[in-house]
């Protein structure tokens, strides 16, 4: 009915420890095991888009068909080492890193105007044109120092995200 | 599914804002001047993500929660293998044979019953009433459930509707056994839907197709008929619309709650001490379902029955619906969540995702002007 804790072995889960880099403690992997399951219903080895988006929380996130892009598919393995950037004990450019390939939807390594304007586009709908995006938007680059047709990397990410920093932790529930 | 969208959207019209629900963490209100800072940190976003995928309270409610394994140890394994016997090798030879022994008795008196008194409605109706409830009877020992009934039992008025929390079709045979329910369902297929269309529409049934996005104008003005039908057996609904795991609830519909009569609620609770009793029709047909109660040792519930409540003045049926959900919730010790049952079956609409762009479009637009 669902758990399939009986699956993973010891050897398993240090194998996932190590290539997460230790972010999560072996409890939480057998969770994450327990979830990753609880969401493959048809036992496949990975989780489809649609079987994403039948978590309506998810389904109902501006953000999610971005991120859709880089979990669907994902086997157990990958898929912890993505959620592995939202721990608390991930580094702060790990965090960047994701955010920064949220952006980057090309995969090119740059981010540019055009991308930028395009997440903006997702997270204010039909609520903003994008007239009002493309204005805002110029603006606070130049202010930054940035113009129209600049590219950024993720060093400039790191650079505008490290001060203050961001808060991006999810806890991961172990019964 | 395209044929949903519309059902869909009436039941979010002034639906409780799910917001309320929903953890207000990332919810801090950032001041001054916009910077493209923030416009690059979606990290409240990313995290309500993340955290979506970790662990949601959707696939929470439809979670089953086998009891935990006792019989790892060299005292209990032999004990739960005698056990194992006990249930497969007599409880359960016994328990089919009660339950064939009541199926003769029931139908040796119905179909004469139903038959012969065609003209006498009135008696006609109360004998098929008692012969029901017997055969509720029947059922309930045939799994050996152990019912406790607290409150006064449900009496036949008119403009009464009886509303339930809904953790598997048992649910139904539990509370008919004390009271012969009208109920609204859906059609099942196979023996089930067999018994559905001959016997249950002797106790008056009303059938709907969660499928069908016109079926609601249909099945609401039945139901507005039935109930000012004096004659006719209280009717019992289940809001939710789907079975859920016995330890949450997920939101009511509103149509019980519109129909302009006295809400009766009823609390049912579950003890899993012997066998979960959630059926999760995703997993099991309701034959295997059944089955597994008939081999555990018993099915422990409690059924409250609750104070009748009237809409009050100046309340919405939404309104109405929550608070009903409250009393029932709180009686049976579960907990509540934001969500609609039918969302197992399609996708969130995108009024939610909706609300959450209205509001950072809103947020940006503000700090501009506030330069």
């Amino acid at each position: 009915m669902g758990s399939a804790s009986s699956t993973l072995t010891q050897y398993d889960i240090e194998d996932v420890q190590q290539h997460c880099n230790n972010l999560f403690s072996q409890q939480e992997i057998v969770s994450l095991y327990k979830r990753f399951c609880q969401l493959d219903r048809t036992a496949k080895g990975f989780i489809s888009a649609d079987e994403f988006l039948s978590v309506p929380e998810f389904a109902m996130n501006p953000l999610s068909q971005r991120l859709l892009k880089m979990v669907d598919g994902l086997n157990f393995k990958d898929f912890v080492i993505f959620l592995s950037a939202f721990s608390a004990k991930a580094s702060m450019p790990q965090k960047i890193e994701i955010i920064f390939k949220v952006y980057d939807s090309d995969y090119n390594g740059k981010v540019t105007f055009k991308d930028i304007m395009e997440v903006l586009r997702d997270l204010s709908g039909s609520y903003m044109s994008d007239k009002q995006i493309e204005e805002v938007l110029i603006k606070v680059m130049q202010e930054a120092g940035y113009s129209k047709d600049s590219s950024l990397l993720l060093d400039d990410f790191v650079k505008i995200l490290e001060h203050p920093g961001l808060k991006m932790e999810v806890e991961v529930p172990v019964d | 599914m395209a044929s949903m969208s519309s059902s869909n959207l009436e039941l979010d019209l002034d639906r409780p804002n799910i917001e309320d629900y929903l953890t207000a963490d990332s919810i801090q209100e950032p001041r001054g001047k916009l910077r493209l800072h923030d416009f690059l940190d979606i990290s409240p976003t990313l995290t309500e993500a993340g955290g979506a995928i970790v662990d949601d309270s959707f696939t929470r409610c439809f979670k089953s929660n086998p009891p935990e394994p006792w019989n790892w140890n060299v005292y209990l394994f032999p004990l739960w293998c005698l056990g194992v016997v006990v249930r497969y090798g007599i409880l359960f030879p016994v328990r089919v044979l009660i339950l064939t022994l009541g199926w003769i008795i029931f139908l040796s008196c119905y179909i004469p019953v139903h038959l012969l008194l065609k003209g006498h409605d009135k008696l006609r109706k109360k004998l098929e009433r008692g012969l029901v409830e017997l055969i509720c009877s029947f059922f309930v020992a045939s799994w050996t459930g152990v019912v406790k009934y607290h409150g006064p039992r449900p009496c036949t008025r008119p403009k009464q509707v009886f509303v339930a929390n809904h953790t598997s079709m048992i649910d139904f045979i539990i509370l008919e056994q004390m009271t012969a329910f009208a109920v609204i369902m859906q059609k099942h297929p196979g023996w089930v839907g067999l018994l559905q269309s001959t016997i249950l529409e002797s106790v008056g049934c009303i059938w709907f197709n969660r499928s069908e996005a016109k079926d609601r104008e249909i099945v609401t003005r039945k139901l507005r008929e039935h109930v000012e039908g004096p004659d006719n057996n209280p009717l019992l609904i289940f809001p939710e619309g789907t079975c859920v795991n016995n330890h949450y609830t997920v939101m009511f519909k509103k149509g019980a709650f519109e129909l302009g009569s006295t809400v009766c609620p009823i609390a049912i609770k579950y003890n899993k001490i012997f066998v979960d009793a959630f059926w999760n029709s995703k997993k099991q047909s309701f034959t295997t379902h059944l089955l597994q109660l008939m081999t555990s040792w018993a099915v422990v519930c409690d059924v409250w029955y609750l104070e009748p409540q009237n809409m009050k003045p100046g309340e919405t049926p939404i309104q109405f619906a929550e608070r009903v959900r409250e009393i029932i919730s709180a009686r049976a010790g579960i907990k509540m969540v934001p969500w609609d049952g039918y969302l197992k079956y399609s996708r969130p609409s995108p009024k939610h995702r909706e609300h959450k762009q209205q509001a950072f479009a809103e947020s940006v637009l503000r700090r501009l002007k506030d330069k």
